[in-house]
């Protein structure tokens, strides 16, 4: 999709939802915001689908404080970049049109949204509970201003699975708890012999109440606790929720700290990616290739810790710049380790590209279709193995993306394979873009205090992290302390997608599978 | 005969004693294969010592075959380690157990498996020991049709006397031991529950053949399987000795050949482990559903061998 003028856009938008818009841009230039009535959001919604976008997120917000009512937020992304509308809801009973019969993605954040705050999603096909188990009451809602929790039901935490009838049709129930030490998640296989009919997930078991932990702290504390929600992703949340304090608070970051925040990006993508293509190795049982990643990793995030102070980059990007710089002799050691890097790289994909077992293994299995993704918005880099080519860094780069170039990678089969080659093609890539970034590194200040805030006033970072597009919306109150926030892990959009993606593979396969997504829990869970 | 009994129980003794090392070395070599430092020799008996020190967590719904299969299962390859000849040709058991008797002994333990792990009725059990018998169905016909070849050879399925024949006969080579060398590994990687068929060291239930079968069992129970586990891969190598480089084990009443007969065992062992796991660093595990190609294949060349034995060696 080409990008298109603002003036074309706002025609098409008129049209779309015959709205009135408003058009913010909220600082990151692709990034636009404006009221919508909750009765036109399906059209809207349908009409950003016919023109190839796609819903990224979807959370609500309890407004009565502010003299207003509820709230539904949703953004989407299109040809102008991301679009975050907000429908204002009546205080009480607020319910708005169902938007998952457009964008099927929005089925659990809209479940998620009622177990939250109470705003119902009129029409929808499935109405169970999601991030809801047995720790509050069903007619509670944490998320409103006045939630006093009652003693917890203690309930059997009841959930109606979808079951599949028929002759030697049998369940394999795993998790939430596994042999090895992973996050939780339930998942229910419908199976006939080792055959999967359908897998269904239920998550929510690290629901820990992050978004109503954020509400009152300050904005430092905040920073701390967005990096938080996902560990593995933790510099593109905590980017993205500085972004989005810096655009509500009209804050400058200098431009060295915003290059250095893009360094901790790409470290932080080629830290998991190291990972992920180790673990790809081991679940076929080629642990020769996890232990080699697995040292490359660990030798890379040794360097994070000498370099910046932390293994994993935790609290290095704060509101208004970073925490700390990079000096010459970090310069040269960083160029030097990426390209000692990229040659073992090279050489251990040689060996995964020539050993038949694991592609044996790798190819063909857990495949999703370009349409069934672009139909039910994969995002990300499966997106982008399965022929979704959406990476904001190259179509809505910000700085320092804009002067860089990224090259984005893609493939069209998305099996396993694609998403290791996809895998395999972002190292080099963020490689490639560390080495510049240190090059060009610009002198100056890296951290600007950001000024006191006078008023309500809100913000949205969106961020390429490394397993896709990450978002966090901030509200700060008039006395300056953090009123909502609301973090999207990309895991939202494409843990129904692994659903799809095991069909007809067999329950063995599943492991590696699931590893090729590699989503979060506690990103979702919340 | 007295030596005959007397060298029948040192062997078996030897075997249950020096199964855990040889599991050891195996672990070890896959490490350094890995290139990681690798956990101690003794490592597997500190396991077990650490087992038999614990207390039994067992569920409420178990049947006393639940707790009876584990006892079954290493008294079977108790069994199986006195059938075949390690360092020596004297065996007391010979006359009453043969190669197919040992293929039935490891068949009975599998039995006591599968009914174990089906027991508690955890899916995970039950889809180990439908997956265990897939892969043993395949299996077994293949590992018949290898010891086959080396009876045809010898004109008897007893093992002392194969022994007897291949290795203190006058020397012969024997294409058709070639295949069933072949034929031999394959299956002996699927039944010892090895890489590429099965993965020992995995934490994913959903992948597991082997070890889905015994993620109910704990302690002294778990330290009976594991031993066995143990005892199984040592047979196995020792059947793989006696059938194809049987050279060294002592022959019937030469007592003054043992020593050596012990070294060789020795060194034939630590050469099997280290190829062993060299197989395993550089494969992946199969797909599930290539297992039974791969078995496939094992019989054809188990069948192959016995063709060429009568094409080129009768």
């Amino acid at each position: 999709m080409e990008k298109r003028s603002e003036a074309e856009f706002r025609g098409t938008a008129k049209r779309l939802g015959d709205v009135e818009l408003t058009l913010t841009p909220q600082g990151h230039e692709a990034i636009w915001r404006f009221a919508l009535d909750a009765d036109r959001l399906p059209s809207f919604a349908q009409g950003i689908q016919d023109e190839g976008g796609q819903l990224l997120a979807l959370w609500g917000s309890d407004d009565r404080h502010l003299n207003r009512g509820f709230a539904v937020h949703v953004a989407f992304l299109s040809s102008v970049g991301l679009i975050w509308t907000t429908s204002a809801l009546a205080p009480d009973a607020p319910v708005y049109p169902d938007l998952a019969h457009v964008f099927p993605q929005a089925d659990r954040m809209q479940r998620a949204t009622f177990d939250l705050l109470g705003i119902k999603a009129e029409g929808a096909l499935d109405t169970r509970k999601w991030l809801r188990h047995s720790a509050w009451n069903e007619d509670e809602f944490p998320l409103r201003k006045d939630f006093s929790p009652r003693p917890s039901p203690l309930a059997v935490d009841a959930y109606p699975f979808i079951r599949v009838e028929g002759d030697g049709v049998h369940e394999i129930a795993v998790g939430p708890i596994h042999a090895g030490t992973i996050e939780p998640g339930h998942f229910r296989f419908s199976v006939i012999g080792d055959r999967i009919l359908k897998l269904e997930q239920r998550l929510g078991y690290t629901h820990q109440g992050v978004e109503k932990r954020f509400e009152g702290l300050d904005l430092a504390t905040g920073a701390k606790l967005s990096g938080r929600v996902s560990g593995d992703s933790h510099t593109a949340f905590t980017w993205a929720y500085c972004m989005a304090v810096e655009q509500a608070t009209h804050g400058r970051v200098p431009e060295r700290a915003l290059w250095l925040r893009a360094l901790f990006l790409e470290i932080e993508r080629v830290a998991n990616h190291l990972g992920d293509l180790g673990y790809l190795g081991n679940d076929a049982a080629l642990s020769f290739g996890f232990m080699q990643f697995w040292r490359l990793r660990e030798t890379w995030l040794r360097q994070s810790a000498s370099l910046f102070g932390h293994r994993y980059l935790f609290d290095r990007i704060v509101p208004g710049g970073v925490a700390c710089d990079l000096n010459e002799s970090g310069q040269v050691e960083l160029i030097a380790s990426a390209d000692r890097l990229e040659i073992e790289v090279c050489e251990l994909k040689a060996i995964y590209d020539e050993h038949a077992g694991l592609q044996d293994r790798f190819a063909h299995t857990g495949v999703v279709k370009p349409a069934m993704a672009a139909r039910l918005g994969l995002t990300g880099l499966a997106g982008r193995a399965s022929a979704q080519a959406w990476d904001i860094r190259a179509q809505f780069p910000q700085a320092p993306y804009d002067q860089l170039d990224v090259n984005m990678a893609t493939a069209r089969k998305g099996d396993v394979l694609a998403r290791v080659e996809v895998r395999f093609a972002e190292v080099h890539e963020s490689l490639r873009l560390i080495r510049e970034i240190v090059k060009r590194l610009p002198s100056g200040a890296i951290h600007t205090p950001l000024e006191a805030v006078h008023g309500v006033c809100e913000g949205l970072g969106w961020v390429a992290g490394w397993r896709g597009e990450v978002l966090v919306a901030v509200r700060i109150g008039a006395e300056g302390k953090l009123d909502r926030v609301h973090p999207h892990d990309p895991s939202w959009q494409n843990w129904p997608l692994l659903e799809v993606g095991t069909l007809g593979n067999i329950v063995p396969d599943f492991p590696l599978i699931n590893k090729s997504f590699n989503l979060s829990y506690s990103g979702q869970d919340l | 005969m007295s030596i005959g009994i007397l060298l029948q129980i040192a062997q078996t003794l030897a075997a249950i004693l020096l199964a855990p090392l040889l599991m050891g070395w195996v672990n070890q070599c896959r490490a350094w294969l890995q290139g990681r430092s690798a956990p101690p020799l003794m490592q597997p008996y500190r396991v077990l010592k650490k087992l038999f020190h614990k207390d039994v967590a067992i569920a409420h719904n178990a049947s006393p075959l639940f707790r009876f299969a584990p006892y079954m299962i290493f008294s079977c390859m108790a069994l199986a380690a006195g059938i075949v000849p390690t360092i020596a040709n004297d065996l007391a058991f010979s006359p009453a157990a043969d190669v197919i008797a040992l293929v039935g002994v490891f068949a009975l333990a599998r039995i006591f498996q599968a009914l174990a792990a089906m027991d508690i009725g955890t899916a995970f059990g039950s889809l180990g020991a439908r997956r265990e018998m897939l892969v043993s169905f395949l299996a077994e016909p293949a590992l018949l049709m290898v010891v086959f070849t080396a009876s045809l050879i010898s004109q008897s399925t007893e093992l002392p006397i194969i022994v007897e024949t291949l290795a203190h006969r006058e020397f012969a080579i024997y294409p058709s031991m070639a295949f069933a060398a072949v034929a031999f590994w394959m299956i002996s990687t699927a039944e010892n529950a090895r890489i590429p068929v099965d993965n020992p060291t995995t934490h994913l239930e959903l992948t597991m053949i082997h070890e889905a079968m015994i993620l109910e069992y704990s302690a002294r129970h778990l330290a009976l399987i594991e031993w066995a586990v143990a005892l199984k891969l040592f047979t196995y190598s020792a059947l793989g000795i006696a059938l194809f480089v049987p050279w060294g084990i002592a022959p019937r009443g030469d007592l003054a050949a043992l020593p050596l007969a012990v070294l060789a065992l020795l060194a034939k062992m630590i050469a099997g482990g280290a190829t062993l796991s060299l197989l395993e660093a550089t494969a992946a595990k199969l797909r599930l559903f290539r297992v039974p190609e791969f078995l496939g294949t094992a019989f054809l060349l188990g069948v192959l061998g016995m063709l060429i034995h009568f094409l080129l060696e009768v």
